[in-house]
């Protein structure tokens, strides 16, 4: 009964220190419900209610999210092509340059991403790709490589043995048992390495702003975001509206595919 | 805060496992010959990869440190004319007024973020160790300002930090404390790493977390028994047993927060004290600026430094990873 009653309370704790965390989100949706008038008034809930501002912002905000759509989807399709394959020859293929290329791809998760902007900003204006979709996808897709690859790796790392031998002595050749063997066990680390990869690249606003600054409509939802803020007059409710479309893949993540992060994630920690 | 997720998988051993797979059990007179093939398949399954290292991380670093020893300026984009100036830049950029200031920053920054984010996480972490009813949810909520777009985070804060009519200014007048202009001059360093605190919670709870799932439970049964309260079994078990994660969860949190920028550029632009290392080398290259506050080379100068710093935590991490693992 004490038992019951300590932890009761324990949750009642949890859910204070949940709210408290939270309280910025909340005040988000808040303000992006309450009408132009009385935003400065700073009400605790949308008194003076209004969906306005989500009208303004499915008016102008379309062509920005149809980009960010077209860029996460994108990103999603070069990394998993990228790091399948090297994530099978990390963990099962080739001895000896597995450290080395574990130690390249750590500190490849390290590099600051303003210096990899300037670089590929130079490359780019000499490529005459800036402000291009396909440039976006190309770098935005140097967030989740890395990681994909590790995860892919350590995954693969704990299939069974058996498994792999009885296509190689079916006559399966490596493409072969890759194809058919390695990648349909390995799906749920795959749709976590898509889901992150495509909510990293839904997010990313240091690349769009570096890379695709002058794009017009071919400019992820970050800058349309960030439109705002650099306005004189900043309109603190269509900015907040913006803000929570702009979240939704992220509901969606916690909502929809949190057990396939768990999966992935606890799938690392599975040894075979 | 992007690249946060990485640290689950990678410390996994996973190279045990897969020596013995890829060596397998062929018939003896095959065995030579096998060893061959693997590695070949192992380096074509790898070359995409490979290729794109090199293409898209060792190009793009090799363009930025040339620049950085190459006098680029706006016309050079027009003129295609950058004269090779050795480490000149790197003189007048560590040479420069703001160099130290900035450096200073940066550290408080840093240091201050990494303090109070490992400090709440850890706590959180502990207070969710036994499972309660309904921790499991609270626990995924917690995730969100780590899974948030940053420019969401950072837009609704500078308008919670608003000095007119932001809800913390608000909530700190029912305590008759004066306004404060969070995002302007003195206070805009303090507002930005309350911002980054908060982004940085869900990433030091969820390794802290997990890390605690690997001490025995017994451990703390018989401390019980022996009459430790919970102070004491923080202090005697938790803490102690917890250094190796907390090592890496410290590591990993001071590179991350060392080339923050979105969110201090999105909250102040890295005006007044908010100016870090890395939010400069931005607003040189990247800043509304006219041709006269456009400095690529500048910039690449202090994103080299950046790098270097970089590196140099890869190799920690590794051998503290490494003596981990012993």
């Amino acid at each position: 009964m004490d038992r019951v009653q300590r932890s009761w309370w324990k949750t009642t704790i949890g859910v204070v220190l949940t709210a408290i965390m939270l309280f910025p989100v909340y005040w988000m949706v808040n303000v992006s419900l309450t009408s132009r008038g009385s935003i400065r008034d700073g009400d605790l809930w949308p008194k003076d209610f209004t969906l306005d501002h989500y009208r303004v912002v499915l008016g102008d905000q379309l062509p920005y999210l149809g980009t960010s759509l077209l860029v996460g989807l994108g990103t999603v399709a070069l990394t998993l092509v990228v790091s399948a394959p090297a994530g099978y020859a990390l963990s099962r293929l080739l001895k000896p340059g597995r450290r080395v290329l574990s130690f390249v791809l750590i500190v490849a998760q390290m590099i600051p991403a303003v210096v990899m902007a300037l670089g590929f900003y130079q490359i780019y204006s000499d490529l005459g790709i800036l402000d291009t979709v396909p440039g976006l996808i190309l770098a935005d897709s140097t967030i989740a490589v890395p990681f994909a690859v590790m995860l892919f790796s350590a995954f693969m790392a704990g299939i069974p043995r058996e498994l792999l031998q009885a296509a190689q002595i079916d006559g399966a050749s490596f493409w072969r048992t890759f194809r058919s063997v390695v990648l349909p066990v390995s799906r749920n680390s795959a749709v976590t390495v898509a889901l992150f990869a495509f909510l990293w690249a839904w997010s990313d606003f240091l690349f769009a702003s570096t890379l695709n600054r002058g794009g017009g409509n071919l400019r992820p939802i970050t800058m349309g975001i960030y439109d705002y803020i650099g306005s004189q007059n900043q309109e603190w409710g269509p900015m907040m509206a913006t803000a929570v479309l702009a979240s939704v893949p992220t509901a969606i993540l916690l909502v929809v595919a949190q057990r396939y992060v768990a999966a992935g994630v606890t799938a690392g920690a599975v040894k075979d | 805060m992007t690249l946060v997720g990485i640290q689950t998988p990678a410390p996994v051993p996973t190279a045990d496992a897969a020596v013995a797979a890829a060596a397998g059990r062929p018939e003896p007179q095959r065995r030579r010959r096998r060893v061959q093939p693997t590695t070949w398949a192992g380096l074509a399954f790898a070359a995409p990869l490979l290729v794109y290292l090199v293409v898209f991380y060792a190009y793009p670093l090799y363009e930025n440190v040339s620049m950085s020893l190459h006098r680029y300026t706006r016309a050079t984009y027009v003129t295609g004319e950058a004269p090779f100036v050795g480490l000149d830049i790197y003189r007048e950029v560590i040479g420069s007024s703001q160099f130290w200031t900035i450096v200073w920053q940066t550290t408080v920054f840093v240091v201050a973020s990494l303090l109070f984010q490992y400090s709440f996480g850890l706590g959180l972490a502990v207070f969710f160790r036994r499972a309660f009813p309904l921790s499991a949810v609270l626990r995924g909520l917690f995730l969100v300002p780590w899974l948030l777009p940053i420019i969401v985070s950072a837009t609704t804060w500078q308008w919670m930090m608003d000095a007119d009519s932001g809800i913390i200014n608000r909530f700190l007048g029912v305590f008759g404390i004066d306004p404060v202009w969070w995002l302007s001059a003195d206070h805009s360093l303090t507002a930005v790493i309350i911002a980054n605190i908060w982004l940085g919670i869900p990433f030091n709870l969820v390794i802290l977390y997990s890390g605690l799932q690997n001490i025995p439970t017994e451990m703390y049964e018989a401390a019980s028994l022996d009459g430790a309260g919970a102070w004491r079994q923080f202090w005697s078990i938790t803490f102690p047993l917890l250094k190796p994660v907390s090592a890496i969860t410290l590591l990993l949190g001071f590179v991350y927060t060392l080339k923050v920028v979105d969110i201090i550029w999105i909250m102040t632009q890295g005006t007044g004290k908010s100016q870090t290392l890395a939010t400069w080398a931005y607003a040189m290259a990247f800043g509304k600026g006219t041709s006269a506050t456009i400095k690529y080379s500048e910039a690449s100068a202090v994103g080299s430094i950046l790098l270097l710093v970089a590196l140099v935590m890869g190799i920690v991490y590794l051998v503290v990873q490494r003596r981990q693992e012993d």
